[in-house]
């Protein structure tokens, strides 16, 4: 088991869903952070007050997968979160040791399958 | 005032009387009321778009203020209100010949200001078509030259004296020259400058709704005296326009949560808001010329045409990203045809087509499409112009972070987190730059 944790833009976090919906995709949770990753800082102005907004808006997912859906899933974040441009953000695959679905108990890479999946 | 045609602008053709202190009082009142307007449209649109963008459309609100007001002033006003058959001549250029004497019975002064906030809300409303993605000044370089070679016009066609008063077309307080007029040109631009990059392939959706609200809300209130002003008295006459722009909105919004009801939906807050200024639309060329029950018929019919043409416009590829079009333009299309049937010579003192004049209805048809013919073809030329000069729109790329920081360099919920002061120029160069150094300062552009 794994799990990805990904940095995107916010823009593109229509396209990345959808393609990770496309590839049955479905358990992640999403969460607005701000960070810097190297991009041309802007300023803002407010009243005279001059400021460089150093901390861009960025979203982060976390994808909890078993080992067959990590590759294709990594994919699908890559090309549709790509720009070419500084900022576009990172995936990191870390290691799980454990993994529990609240609602069944069930353990591990059955905790991480999709209810659809399992049952078919 | 029994024999107008066109309220707003008939005192032209009035003898001059003398000045009324309650007539002035009144319409002192209704100009701020009006003026109030463009601020309310500022918030009802910055509500329905993202909120990268809520500055960036306030901002084609409130810049109409400027721009546009000032414009009017110069240059607008004359060509709107002197004299002329197409279009008025330069007598008043500058104010020239404006001043405090009776123009009917309000300072001349006073007439041209009233006058004036209708020029900037209706230039103001077709911004609703080219947000999240026009570019701020090729925007204020159309308002600004739109308003003068199309609002004046037309303005004055309907109550500078034009060809539109001379065959009697019913137009109150605007539905052509306001309404029908901005809609047109909101039309135009949204297929001139090409639909928003999202659009058809993601949800695009209201940022803050209770802002709509509030913007209807205000609106409303300033409608009374953009209808109730338009008698250009404190008198009877203005007492109906008032109570009809009370009644025909309640009447819209009545009927509009009905269809949603019937339809199985369950009634929105933001079709709410929307079927407020439907309503409002619809009145706005009946106000002076139907009766009460008259102006809720009218409120009622005008529901059901912007209800299912917004539905549609949604699903299409025009990018009529907050549906002027649907909301003023077939607003105002029933306003001006059903001013013609619903008429009444006991409230008004023109007769409509209940009334039998049945040649009202056509002299009604001619005004609009005479107006959205002129409208269309003039505010196709003035973009194309302006696109010759500066592109208007702004890239994919910069359409994806938003036009608040881009145009404005503001955000709309700026969150200081990691927000570093750049001190101002005197301080640095009295400390030790190496131990402060200036953080170097590169724009987006």
């Amino acid at each position: 088991m794994k799990l990805i944790v990904a940095i995107i833009r916010p823009e593109k976090l229509s396209e990345v869903l959808e393609s990770l919906f496309n590839i049955e995709v479905h358990g992640l949770s999403i969460s607005r952070v701000q960070g810097h990753g190297g991009e041309t800082e802007h300023v803002e102005t407010y009243r005279g007050t001059s400021v460089q907004m150093s901390l861009q808006e960025k979203v982060r997912l976390e994808i909890g997968l078993s080992e067959s859906f990590v590759e294709p899933t990594v994919a699908a974040i890559l090309d549709a979160a790509q720009t070419g441009e500084v900022g576009d953000g990172k995936v990191f695959v870390l290691p799980v040791q454990k993994v529990y679905r609240i609602r069944t108990r069930e353990e591990d890479v059955t905790a991480v399958t999709p209810v659809a999946l399992a049952t078919l | 005032m029994n024999t107008v045609v066109s309220a707003a602008g008939s005192l032209a053709a009035l003898p001059t009387a003398k000045l009324s202190g309650a007539d002035t009082a009144w319409m002192l009142v209704a100009c701020a009321m009006v003026l109030l307007m463009t601020p309310a449209l500022a918030f009802f649109y910055g509500g329905l778009v993202r909120s990268k963008n809520v500055l960036n459309t306030m901002m084609m609100s409130l810049s109409s203020l400027g721009v546009v007001a000032i414009a009017w002033v110069v240059v607008g006003y004359s060509l709107a209100f002197g004299e002329g058959s197409l279009i008025g001549d330069l007598s008043y250029f500058m104010l020239d010949g404006v001043g405090l004497e009776a123009h009917g019975t309000i300072p001349h002064l006073l007439f041209m200001a009233f006058q004036g906030t209708f020029a900037v809300i209706t230039a103001a409303l077709i911004s609703g078509a080219i947000v999240e993605r026009m570019r701020f000044g090729p925007y204020l370089a159309f308002i600004t030259l739109w308003s003068l070679l199309v609002y004046s016009p037309v303005c004055h066609w309907v109550w500078g004296g034009g060809w539109l008063a001379e065959i009697g077309a019913l137009d109150f307080a605007g539905g052509t020259v306001v309404h029908i007029n901005a809609a047109v040109a909101a039309l135009v631009a949204a297929l001139v400058v090409g639909p928003r990059k999202d659009y058809g392939r993601q949800a695009v959706l209201p940022h803050n709704v209770p802002f709509v609200v509030l913007g209807a809300g205000l609106l409303w209130f300033g409608w009374f005296g953009f209808n109730g002003g338009s008698a250009l008295a404190a008198d009877g006459l203005a007492s109906l326009a008032f109570v009809n722009t009370m009644l025909a909105p309640a009447a819209t919004l009545t009927a509009w949560v009905l269809l949603d009801l019937f339809r199985g939906e369950r009634p929105s807050a933001v079709g709410g808001a929307t079927a407020i200024v439907v309503g409002l639309v619809a009145v706005t060329p009946a106000a002076g010329f139907v009766g009460p029950i008259g102006a809720v018929v009218l409120g009622v019919v005008a529901a059901a045409p912007s209800y299912y043409a917004i539905r549609w416009r949604a699903r299409s590829r025009l990018d009529d990203s907050l549906d002027v079009v649907a909301a003023h333009g077939l607003g105002g299309l029933v306003g001006a045809m059903m001013t013609g049937v619903l008429a009444q010579a006991v409230w008004g003192g023109t007769p409509g087509l209940f009334d039998g004049n049945v040649s009202q209805i056509a002299i009604q048809l001619l005004a609009v499409l005479g107006t959205a013919a002129y409208s269309a073809a003039a505010s196709f030329a003035i973009l194309k112009v302006i696109a010759l000069v500066a592109p208007l729109r702004v890239g994919e790329k910069m359409e994806g972070i938003g036009m608040d920081r881009l145009e404005h360099a503001q955000q709309a919920y700026a969150n200081d987190d990691g927000a570093i002061l750049i001190p101002p120029r005197k301080t640095v160069r009295r400390r030790d730059t190496a131990t402060f150094p200036v953080p170097e300062l590169r724009g987006e552009r």
